[in-house]
């Protein structure tokens, strides 16, 4: 990595940075605070449409509470998003979720079909009796992760990568065009993992929008084509080949990360 | 049994059901939040606030009653969190502080306060005085058709009736959401669901319950009805709306076994004093969360760790 490089990175970006309307997703001087100290603070972002973007940094960078602000989840204390040009309140139906899975109790009385069954709240409202339409576009959504078999389990017998494919059957029912994904990767068999890159990329394939907080520094160039860095402020945006270098991953994780694990990377040719 | 039944046993014992089921119902999503304990907070703090109420307007009616316990719910949440942030106090503490010193508060001011005028003091907030909600002018199972009887009822039934119908409505209505919120708070947000604002729903509908209750059955039972069925059912299935059958179901096995056992329980022992219907129908109903966690079919998922 070279400064020849990094001008060419920096360059790249200020020319593909798409106008903000075209975007499914745009955040501009997002600032999100839980305390004294701003867990986000003034991030502009753009991620272009039709693509896979990870978001990457430490540890307590601010990556699940920067997805929840763009999801209006946790309150943004300045700073504006906008989701394929409009104010999140009105596309809320555009947008897809899988929240972190260590999020919620598992032990909740409730089958995995029912799971499902509440991406489909929007259109059910509070009254709609679920009809076997419902119920068929669920067991699709479940087909997809290869969890069908598992529709009348209770959530608690499934391993963690079942419940992971199951919260990703759940945003299928959605039928979203901006999928948003907290850590779907983490703590999954490698099955698991397969099976969800592969609904993600078809996902793509669909002309969807697919953005993903990602952990797994070894697997970004296979899987995104698209990623931020950030670390409380942003550290870099832009596409993979040009932005996910040892340069800015320096940046983004300091001292955290040793030069020699940066080598071991599949950094993008350089 | 008969006219001495619907005379003496049949409005206590139907106000005990609705009170038990009133109290049950929202006790499934504080429980399944982990909120079993503002059930609690709300069923003492309520003392304090009937005792200013009642100091205020000189008279125990509905209205004064309602509006001085969800004033004093909204104090107690408000010391909670100033607590909490000022003094760094976990959550549990801090509310274990709030509402025992202002349910002592309320009794202090209930001792202090000329209330000898009217049914108000200590013993009657911990067990209410469900024995004494008698239909007074019925003659047998026929007054249920003469409306110069029914006009007698004791109002207490209407009120809890009504109170009862109301949380049942709310719950089925709101179900969906509910839930949804229960499970997956984030989700729930994300699809565009007002979580603070259900989130306060349902304790506004648990404070009902509890102000509703307290008058006729008291404390006591308030807060067992809002813990015990609930979690018993629990371990009864692993779906939520079987879940909240079973509830209403124990809620109301507890009450009718817990007033006929405090009514006729002494008796068959020998004893010629009956013992209190609250305290009675609480004690069924932990009785009955014990039988479930030996013998319920579920009983091995509740406590197993979360997000595993």
């Amino acid at each position: 990595m070279n400064t020849a490089l990094e001008l060419a990175s920096e360059a790249g970006e200020r020319v593909t940075h798409p106008a903000p309307a075209d975007s499914p997703l745009a955040m501009q001087e997002l600032t999100v605070s839980y305390g004294e100290k701003p867990a986000v603070f003034s991030i502009d972002a753009t991620v272009p449409a039709e693509s896979m973007t990870a978001i990457i940094g430490p540890n307590g960078a601010g990556k699940s509470t920067l997805l929840k602000a763009a999801l209006g989840i946790v309150p943004r204390l300045s700073g504006r998003v906008l989701v394929f040009g409009a104010p999140l309140a009105q596309v809320m139906h555009r947008i897809a979720y899988v929240p972190q899975r260590a999020s919620v109790d598992w032990d909740f009385p409730t089958r995995v079909i029912d799971v499902v069954l509440m991406g489909l709240y929007r259109e059910l409202g509070l009254l709609h009796l679920v009809r076997r339409h419902h119920r068929e576009r669920a067991i699709a959504c479940l087909e997809r992760v290869g969890m069908a078999d598992f529709a009348d389990r209770q959530i608690g017998q499934l391993s963690g990568g079942q419940q992971q494919r199951v919260f990703l059957a759940r945003a299928l029912a959605q039928n979203a065009e901006l999928y948003l994904l907290d850590e779907p990767f983490a703590g999954v068999d490698a099955a698991t993992e397969k099976a969800i890159i592969d609904v993600l990329k078809s996902l793509k394939a669909e002309k969807r929008t697919v953005v993903c907080v990602h952990h797994d520094l070894a697997t970004v160039t296979d899987y995104f084509d698209h990623v931020l860095l950030i670390n409380v402020r942003k550290i870099a945006e832009g596409p993979v080949a040009t932005t996910f270098t040892a340069d800015n991953l320096q940046k983004t994780y300091g001292g955290r990360l040793a030069t020699a694990h940066i080598d071991q990377l599949k950094l993008p040719a350089a | 049994m008969g006219a001495e039944f619907v005379q003496l046993s049949l409005t206590p014992l139907l106000i005990g059901i609705l009170a038990a089921i009133a109290c049950a119902l929202p006790g499934n999503f504080l429980i399944l939040r982990r909120q079993a304990l503002i059930g609690d907070a709300i069923s003492h703090v309520v003392l304090p606030g009937i005792v200013v109420a009642f100091l205020v307007t000189g008279v125990i009616s509905t209205w004064p009653m309602l509006f001085g316990a969800a004033g004093a719910a909204v104090v107690a949440v408000i010391l909670i969190e100033a607590i909490r942030r000022v003094g760094r106090i976990e959550p549990g503490a801090a509310m274990g502080v709030v509402f025992t010193s202002l349910f002592a508060a309320g009794v202090l001011l209930l001792e202090q306060s000329d209330t000898s005028g009217v049914h108000l003091d200590v013993e009657h907030a911990l067990y209410g005085n469900l024995e004494s909600l008698i239909w007074f002018s019925a003659e047998g199972w026929g007054s249920l058709t003469d409306p110069a009887a029914l006009a007698d009822l004791p109002p207490e039934l209407f009120r809890m009736a009504a109170a009862a119908v109301l949380i049942l409505a709310l719950t089925l209505i709101f179900w969906r959401p509910l839930k949804l919120s229960t499970f997956d708070e984030g989700f729930a947000g994300a699809v565009g669901i007002p979580t603070a604002v259900l989130s306060l729903g349902l304790v506004i509908t648990a404070a009902v319950a509890a102000v509703a209750a307290f008058d006729a059955v008291g404390s006591i039972i308030v807060i067992a009805m809002f813990i015990c069925p609930p979690a018993a059912a629990r371990l009864m299935t692993n779906r939520l709306e079987v879940q909240v059958l079973w509830s209403v179901a124990f809620a109301t096995l507890s009450a009718i076994l817990g007033y006929v056992l405090a009514g006729y329980g002494p008796l068959w022992l020998g004893s010629d004093n009956a013992v209190s219907a609250a305290g009675m129908i609480a004690t069924v109903s932990g009785l009955i969360l014990a039988l479930a966690c030996l013998f319920a079919p579920h009983r091995a998922r509740v406590g197993a760790p979360k997000g595993s």
